[in-house]
């Protein structure tokens, strides 16, 4: 009995200390991909965004078709496809504005450890009806199950309030976005979708996952990633500060310089 | 058109962007005044992020200031050995500012310090220029008002460490100098501006030195302390954006030529009025912002990858 008990607990020790460790629960395994064996093959647009002075946005066309081994059985539940798009991760600080001396100013703020810069979600289907709760959590697919929290400083105990503010005004910028029965799937064979990329992007891997699911559990996942990289001059001009930062400023003077004594030459050279 | 901003990671109409860059070039035709005080608040309202707007605002100032003190060097009206003491004090105060400002970028207060310093500042400077002007009308008005006396003997001339200033005609104290150049650096790190507006009235009025070369002596201080506090910028704030920077000059070259012809022609004293009314509505609505409620409680930084 006593041994029993002291199992039970070293167990739930070992999964507290799995909790913490990784900040997701921990899941049963994933279901064993069903006997009628479908996959998912998926292609984009293009695997490649170049940031320029005029960048503005564009439409990625993710398709692709589902792959299987034997005929789909009569009972089975409806196929889904859910499309995700993941921008690179960030470290954030949410603050929140309040009222000191008269003055609004920022006073709390909850650290975000991981925040996706960019995250839209394509489905054929209702999202909460092509994935069961458990299927959610172990991909991370809902767009708050994308961001993690940790850290509250400054006394903020309402700390959902802002991860949803966070979430409400990426939503707002067209940063988040879930887009439900916007994946065209014909015959539960080809699928075709288009997330629209905004004009304000952040450089970095741009994850595209494609997942295949039956009645809430997902049967396959393919994943590939797009590489946004500012280009050009732009691109020039974002390494250099990034890498030689006195180098930078140094020639944003001497730019500086140049057309300010190089216009008043000129409207001289004018007037004259 | 759009334009996509490679620091500031914001895209802005290209438009908006020279038209920020000609009024501020057209006040600084006009008036002689620099017009970075309204270019950072004017980027902040279109959504700039405040570093951003601070660091390519000073950077800015660099070209507007550095053909007026070529001009003043042919004129031969800078005071070196001035402008060089007030340049001392500019590089230590820009320092301490860029310090500042980095400190309170930290602690996320960056925008908070930017709209404070320009409703002060500009709301002194809105209300002293205010006062000046209409005590000049006033004073045109009736001609047989008494003058300001042109020498007085003030507070800073009983200061140790007294040194000749032959240009300007003056032996004082360095200390003076050393200060008022200090607290424009300060300005110039977390304003953005030049801080002629403040500079050249305490070279008049408390170093007492005359006003032909006032104007050259603090484009040359400017220039140099606007140009160091960019190099700083970039290398703590990582602020500065050069395509911004680039449309913004542009739309300030050509402003100011419109500027110098327009006050030629115009009523110089009314203008006066007209500017001080404008640094106070600048400088009022920055204030509304800090004093109502915003509409946004929660803002987002990004302060690194994970």
């Amino acid at each position: 009995m006593r041994a029993a008990a002291s199992a039970i607990a070293a167990l739930l020790l070992l999964v507290a200390a799995a909790v913490s460790a990784q900040e997701r629960p921990v899941l049963p395994p994933a279901t064993p991909v069903p006997e009628t064996g479908e996959q998912v093959l998926a292609g984009l647009s293009q695997t490649n965004v170049a940031l320029t002075a005029g960048f503005e946005g564009l439409e990625l066309l993710v398709f692709g078709a589902v792959w299987r081994s034997a005929p789909v059985p009569e009972d089975a539940e409806p196929l889904q496809v859910i499309v995700t798009v993941e921008g690179p991760p960030q470290r954030l600080a949410v603050w929140r504005k309040a009222r000191r001396a008269g003055i609004w100013m920022n006073v709390e703020q909850v650290r975000v450890a991981s925040a996706p810069s960019f995250y839209a979600v394509a489905t054929s289907g209702r999202l909460a009806g092509s994935l069961s709760a458990t299927e959610d959590l172990r991909h991370r697919v809902s767009i708050p199950l994308a961001i993690r929290a940790f850290g509250t400083l400054a006394g903020a105990a309402d700390a959902p309030a802002f991860t949803d503010a966070l979430i409400r005004l990426r939503t707002d910028a067209g940063l988040y976005r879930v887009a439900e029965e916007s994946v065209e799937l014909t015959r539960e064979t080809l699928f075709r979708t288009t997330v629209a990329l905004p004009a304000a992007l952040t450089e970095g891997e741009y994850l595209v996952r494609v997942l295949l699911s039956r009645g809430g559990q997902v049967l396959d996942v393919t994943e590939t990633a797009i590489a946004v990289r500012k280009a050009g001059l732009e691109g020039w001009l974002a390494a250099l500060a990034r890498d030689q930062p006195i180098a930078y400023g140094l020639l944003a003077v001497a730019l500086a310089v140049a057309a300010g004594w190089g216009a008043s030459a000129a409207f001289r050279y004018l007037r004259s | 058109m759009q334009i996509y901003l490679p620091i500031a990671e914001v895209t802005a109409n290209v438009f908006v962007l020279l038209g920020i860059g000609g009024v501020a070039g057209l006040l600084s035709g006009m008036f002689g005044v620099g017009g970075g005080f309204l270019i950072t608040p004017l980027l902040l309202f279109i959504g700039i992020p405040p570093a951003v707007a601070v660091a390519t605002g000073v950077n800015q100032v660099v070209a507007s200031s550095v053909s007026g003190v070529l001009a003043h060097f042919r004129r031969r009206t800078v005071d070196l050995v001035m402008g060089n003491v007030l340049l001392a004090g500019g590089l230590a105060g820009a320092g301490l500012g860029i310090w500042v400002f980095g400190l309170l970028k930290r602690l996320g207060q960056t925008e908070l310090l930017v709209q404070l310093s320009y409703v002060l500042l500009l709301g002194l400077i809105g209300l002293l220029m205010l006062q000046e002007s209409l005590r000049a009308i006033a004073r045109s008005r009736r001609p047989d008002a008494p003058r300001r006396r042109l020498h007085q003997h003030l507070w800073v001339h009983r200061m140790p460490l007294k040194m000749k200033f032959r240009t300007s005609g003056l032996y004082i104290s360095v200390i003076p100098p050393l200060m008022v150049g200090a607290l424009t650096g300060v300005l110039a790190a977390i304003m953005g501006v030049g801080g002629g507006f403040l500079m050249v009235p305490a070279m008049i009025y408390l170093l007492g030195m005359p006003t032909k070369v006032v104007v050259g002596t603090s484009l040359y201080q400017i220039t140099f302390v606007a140009a160091a506090a960019t190099v700083m910028h970039a290398f703590t704030t990582g602020a500065v954006d050069i395509m911004l920077a680039i449309v913004l000059i542009v739309g300030g070259v050509v402003g100011a030529q419109v500027g110098t012809r327009l006050g030629v022609r115009l009523n110089a004293e009314q203008m006066r009025i007209l500017l001080a009314v404008m640094v106070l509505a600048v400088a009022g609505r920055i204030g509304l912002d800090l004093v109502l409620p915003p509409d946004e409680l929660y803002s987002i930084v990004v302060t690194g990858r994970p």
